[in-house]
This record gives C-alpha cells, sequence and structure tokens, in this order.
C-alpha cells in the first residue's frame, strides 16, 4: 500500500509549550515546519501550569543563576546532568526577556520589571535563604505562554496540523529518524511526512496511574513512538506527586488546606500523621506526607469500600473559616468529590503530576542513546524537548518553576540546534521501504479485530496496578508482583477490540492507540523501579531507605525489546564551573 | 455509524482539554447528555469548546456568566453534571 506523502524540513509532534517554543525558533530562521498536535494547540496541557518560570534575574533580591543551578542540583537528588543544568539556569533570564518582547503579560513590580514570586526549594547563596525566583502571569502562566508562542508562530507562518496523532517514527537502514507517520482524526487518512529533523515534544505519560493531576491527553506518545523505534526511555522510574488529590478524579487539593487545619484520617478515624512525623504531624514536607498516606492504604487502613484513600478532614474548622481562607476548595469537593467538606471528610490519595524521567538527549535537544563505548551517541534527525524528554535537568525529583524554564530553554536550543543540522544536511534522506509497515499493521490489527477485551477495562487495569505498585511507597515485593502484572497488561493492551470501525472521528480507535503509548511506558516505569535498590529523590523504597551513590549514581535506560534495562554515569561535570559534589540532603 | 454518530464523536475529541478538571466536567456532561443533545445545544456546545480552557473553566464553575444568552441552557447541563 503506498500512502501520500508530505515533506518539510522539520516536524515537531506536539503543540505545547516545548514544540511551540522549538516551532517559533525554526520558522523565523526561515524553514519550513509542521507542527502535529491531537488538540489546538492553546489547549495543550501546558494550560495547566500556574506557577512560573523559574530565572534568576534579581528583581526583587539579589540572584545568581549559580545559586539557582545548586538549587536544582541539590533538588535533583544529584541525578541531574550538571552540563545540561548549568546550560539551562545560565539560559534562564534570557528566554524570559525574549518571552517579554514576544508580548507575554508578565506581573510587574511598580518600577515596571518582571516582578518574581517565592517559590520552594528556591534559595539565595546555596541554600543560605529562600528567594523569589518565579516569573508569573498571575495564576495563568502556561495559559499565556502558550497564547503568546501561538500568535507568534502563526505569524511565522508556521503550519499547524491540528487533530492528527503521530503513530510512529520511521527510521532509515542507518538508523536516522527520516519523519513520521501520523492519522488525521477528521477523515481516517494515515500520512508519511518526510522531514530532514522530527522533534517530538508530546509532554508527559501521567496517565499511566490512577489518580493523576494531568488532562486525558497526556498519553507518552512520543514516548511510546520512541520505544517502538528501538530508542530507551530514561530514569522511567522517578514521578512527582502530590499528596492531596481527590480520589478518583486527581484534582488538587491545595497545601494551603493543612496548613490551615486541615488533618488527615484513615479508615479508623486515627490521625496517623502522629506516627509518622510526630512533630510536623499534618505539615511534613510533601513526600513524607503523601508515603504516610500511601503505607496507610497499602497496609489495609485506607478508607471508602476500597480501602483506597485517606481522608481530610476540615469541618472542624467551620463553614466561616473554610469559606474566607480557603476560596474555591469548597466547589472543587463539591464538584470532584461530591462532598461537602463543611460536614464531611474530603477523600484524597497521593496524586502523580510529573514525569521526571523520559527520552534521553543532550542540551542541544538531540536524542542520545548507547553506542560502542559512547553512553551517549545522537540519534541523526531525531529530537525531544519538554516533560518528554529526559536532558536530564531535574534528575529524581523537579524544583516547582523549573518544568516551564525547561520548555523555554531546550525548546529554543533544539531550535537552534535543527537550524545547524539543516545548514550541513540540505536533503532529505531516502525514506525505506515500507516506512509506514508498522504503523498499518497496527492499525490493522483493530481494524479487524473481531474479539477482545474493551480498552477502558485494560486501561483501567493498567492505572490501578501502576498506583497500586508504583505508587510513593515502594518495596521490592509490591514492585516484582507490579512487573509480572504490568507485562500481562502490556499484552492485553496490544489485543484490544474496539466495535467502531469508521474512519471519521473514531475516538475509540485513538484511544486504543494511545493505551498502546501508556502501556509502554508503564512497563518502563516498574521495571526500572524494580531494579533501582535505593531511595533517591521521588522514587522511595522501604527496603533501601538510603541514596546509594556508589551503586545508584546512574540513570537508568529500558529497552522495549526483551524489557531489558542498561545504565548510564550521571554526568557530574557542568560546562565551565566547578562540579557540585553529591552531599546528604537536608532542607 | 450514521453522520449524527460522527458529529457527536466529533464533539467527544473536541471535548479533550488541557485541563483535567474540565476533562472530568465535560466527560460527565457528555455521559449524560450527548445522546439527547438538541441542534442548538449542539451548536452552543461548539461555541464553548472554542473557548480557552480557563474562561471555560470559570463559566462552568459559575465564577463568570456568558455573554451570549443562547449559551446558557447548555451551560446549565454541564454546570448540573
Amino acid at each position: 500500500m503506498t500512502l501520500s506523502r508530505q515533506i518539510f524540513d522539520t516536524v515537531i509532534v506536539g503543540g505545547g509549550g516545548s514544540g511551540l517554543r522549538a516551532a517559533l525558533q525554526l520558522a523565523e530562521a526561515g524553514h519550513n515546519v509542521a507542527v502535529f498536535s491531537k488538540v489546538f494547540p492553546t489547549r495543550s496541557h501546558t494550560v495547566a501550569a500556574q506557577g512560573g518560570i523559574g530565572a534568576s534575574l534579581g528583581n526583587m533580591q539579589e540572584d545568581h543563576w549559580l545559586w539557582h543551578m545548586y538549587d536544582t542540583i541539590k533538588g535533583s537528588d544529584y541525578l541531574g546532568d550538571q552540563d545540561a543544568i548549568e546550560y539551562m539556569c545560565r539560559k534562564a533570564a534570557e528566554v524570559v526577556y525574549e518571552l517579554e518582547h514576544f508580548g507575554m503579560p508578565f506581573d510587574r513590580n511598580p518600577d515596571g520589571t518582571i516582578y518574581q514570586r517565592p517559590f520552594g526549594g528556591h534559595s539565595q547563596n546555596f541554600g543560605e535563604r529562600p528567594v523569589q525566583r518565579a516569573c508569573a502571569a498571575a495564576d495563568r502562566t502556561g495559559h499565556a505562554m502558550l497564547h503568546t508562542l501561538y500568535q507568534r508562530n502563526v505569524r511565522a507562518r508556521c503550519q499547524f496540523f491540528v487533530e492528527w496523532m503521530a503513530l510512529d517514527l520511521i527510521r532509515d537502514y542507518e538508523g536516522a529518524v527520516v519523519g513520521i507517520v501520523a492519522l488525521e482524526m477528521e477523515t481516517g487518512d494515515v500520512m508519511v511526512f518526510q522531514s530532514k529533523a522530527t522533534i517530538l515534544a508530546t509532554g508527559g505519560a501521567g496517565r499511566i496511574y490512577q489518580s493523576s493531576t494531568n488532562a486525558f491527553i497526556n498519553t507518552g506518545d512520543g514516548l511510546g513512538m520512541a520505544a517502538r523505534a528501538g530508542i530507551p526511555l530514561e530514569d522511567m522510574e522517578f514521578w512527582q506527586f502530590h499528596p492531596t488529590g481527590v480520589a478518583g478524579a486527581g484534582v488538587l487539593i491545595t497545601e494551603g488546606v493543612r496548613g490551615e487545619g486541615g488533618i488527615l484520617l484513615n479508615a479508623n478515624g486515627e490521625r496517623f500523621m502522629e506516627r509518622y512525623a510526630p512533630n510536623m504531624k499534618d505539615l511534613a514536607s510533601r513526600d513524607v506526607v503523601s508515603r504516610a498516606m500511601d503505607q496507610e492504604i497499602k497496609e489495609g487502613r485506607g478508607a471508602g469500600p476500597e480501602h483506597d484513600h485517606v481522608l481530610l478532614k476540615l469541618d472542624h474548622l467551620g463553614a466561616e473559616v473554610i469559606n474566607k481562607r480557603l476560596p474555591g476548595i469548597r466547589e472543587i469537593a463539591l464538584k470532584f468529590a461530591h462532598v461537602d467538606p463543611v460536614r464531611e471528610p474530603i477523600p484524597v490519595v497521593p496524586t502523580c503530576h510529573y514525569q521526571m524521567g523520559g527520552i534521553p538527549t543532550n542540551y542541544y535537544g538531540q536524542v542520545v542513546v548507547p553506542r560502542g563505548a559512547n553512553p551517549s551517541e545522537p540519534v541523526p534527525g531525531l529530537y525531544a524537548i519538554g516533560e518528554c524528554a529526559c536532558v536530564s535537568v531535574h534528575g529524581a525529583n523537579r524544583l516547582g518553576t523549573n518544568s516551564l524554564l525547561d520548555l523555554l530553554v531546550f525548546g529554543k536550543s533544539a531550535g537552534d540546534h535543527v537550524s545547524e543540522w539543516l545548514k550541513t544536511h540540505p536533503r532529505h534522506r531516502d525514506l525505506p521501504r515500507n516506512a509506514a509497515e508498522r504503523s498499518l499493521e497496527r492499525l490493522a490489527r483493530l481494524d479487524n479485530s473481531t474479539s477482545g477485551e474493551r480498552v477502558t477495562e485494560v486501561a483501567a487495569d493498567m492505572r490501578r496496578t501502576v498506583q497500586q505498585h508504583a505508587g510513593v511507597f515502594r518495596t521490592g515485593t509490591l514492585l516484582t508482583e507490579g512487573v509480572e502484572k504490568i507485562r500481562e497488561v502490556g499484552q492485553r493492551a496490544r489485543s484490544t477490540a474496539i466495535g467502531d470501525k469508521s474512519r471519521v472521528f473514531n475516538t475509540a480507535r485513538i484511544e486504543a492507540l494511545e493505551l498502546e503509548n501508556l502501556a509502554i511506558v508503564a512497563e518502563a516505569t516498574l521495571v526500572s523501579a524494580q531494579a533501582r535498590e535505593e531511595s533517591r529523590g521521588a522514587h522511595a523504597r522501604e527496603d533501601f531507605k538510603e541514596r546509594d551513590d556508589k551503586n545508584w549514581l546512574k540513570h537508568s535506560l529500558w529497552y522495549l525489546d526483551g524489557s531489558r534495562l542498561d545504565y548510564k554515569p550521571v554526568n557530574l561535570q557542568p560546562l565551565t564551573v566547578e562540579s557540585f559534589e553529591p552531599k546528604i540532603r537536608v532542607y | 455509524m450514521e453522520p449524527a454518530a460522527r458529529e457527536q464523536e466529533r464533539l467527544r475529541w473536541r471535548s479533550r482539554r488541557g485541563l483535567l478538571e474540565m476533562d472530568l466536567i465535560l466527560q460527565r456532561f457528555l455521559d449524560r447528555h450527548l445522546a439527547t443533545l438538541s441542534v442548538q445545544d449542539t451548536q452552543a456546545y461548539d461555541v464553548l469548546l472554542d473557548l480557552p480552557d480557563n474562561d471555560f473553566l470559570d463559566l462552568v464553575m459559575g465564577r463568570a456568566e456568558p455573554a451570549d444568552d443562547r449559551l446558557g441552557p447548555v451551560l446549565e447541563k454541564i454546570r448540573q453534571s
């Protein structure tokens, strides 16, 4: 079967913050760029980012990129690559000022400079005292950023393919990436897009968890594409959690609720945080509270018919305090938990928020894989940026405000690197024969399926398995059982059936394809977590409670083929400054 | 499937949003009302779907009111879902 084909200099998969930033860099340099997005670009998940963009502008107090670099490395629990972290922190001011020139409506100080708000983990002078470093546009920073970048891209005549789903990468016989296969939802047409460079910018895959703050579109499509093309996924055991998401929904209940006196109870009505953190109790740090909650659930003291959540009680504060000091909490509880917190506790559960791992890249955004003695050899023609990539600037734990910064810095650097690449690679490489074979086989399987499980059932089992076995409270036994279960789920994800066989807007088909991607990410997560016998950042093992720099100061690399693990060293060597040696992390 | 079903599928896909809150609310609304949505309500829903997520969420949570009266009936159904 011959598919129709279109040709571009660069193809970008994903229209969120990083994809738009890279697209802009290329389109303004005069290259023809195509951006593919499952949804309209300004409705990408970047819109959910409220906090801000970290940059050491020094508008509030004295600040320096080196202090930001220290905070990021310490936050990463020393798993972050120090060359990429230096690059990001040094470039931060530049990308923020560029965004300002693009028209981003930043909050301002009376003197006209950009206002910067405080955020946890950011400090002056290597941890001495807090510093205000986050540049924001009210509580709509992500939203403002997407709109600013989208407008600018339209002006630069970037071409958008909206409501298209990318299916697979095309690699030639030398391993170079020469384009993608994509599906248009409105028609069901499958097409080949040939390119000199391809950038994956598909965001995170937080939907592998039962409780997730991620929007439904966050299904790790770029990770699935990379893994199927033989590229490993890096550090997939590291996921950031928030302690209090509404059980069954994932919508966050702010930490402020506990700050105002809200307390956590188990099924027996016990205030269990007194046992885990006798001094700080419910106000202990995020990871301590999350782990305690998960342990209560794992040990059978969870509330509800399934014993799968704990309770956040605030009725003792009284309606007046709740309405006045916690605006919005009551409407969130009513809307998403169907309880009125003035009378009843809110069911909550530790909730997945951010994916630290991803497709391995260097700070130019080039996808890198081990080859011979080189642990980081670039794959010709392939780039990855944003949450789907692992540069790695977040290491084992991301610092707040560094995700939006990551999008801007590496979106731009990838755009610049591709521009250079295009100068030395002016011709398109030939497409291999059967370029679309894998994608067409996947679609044919769904079209021809007559019997099989429903996508929603398999997806629910996957999410339950990941939540139960790779949540915040992790043990060897739980993880080993989880690996078995998730492999079975993976098999089932590849043998689902759909009733709707039509071509036009077939959402069942899209969801089946998304599930295949999610199942790959889920397996990578469990296998990588099971193998890592230490506690570092967001990966906390009950049976290995300490960080083990002697054996585990290294990045995991998981390959889909054989579900095999490999490792590569952490880059402790910054670009121009002295290395920050691993130290015990105390705040 | 017939054209009406395709149109429903299109609305279902456009209801995939950037904010989880909107995903959850619109999924409940679609499960309850999509099959029986009138032509006027379908048109109004299409207009709402073109809004930025944050503005749409403000309408749904009752923090703002629509400028166009014709959006009222379907918005009320979304709010009740």
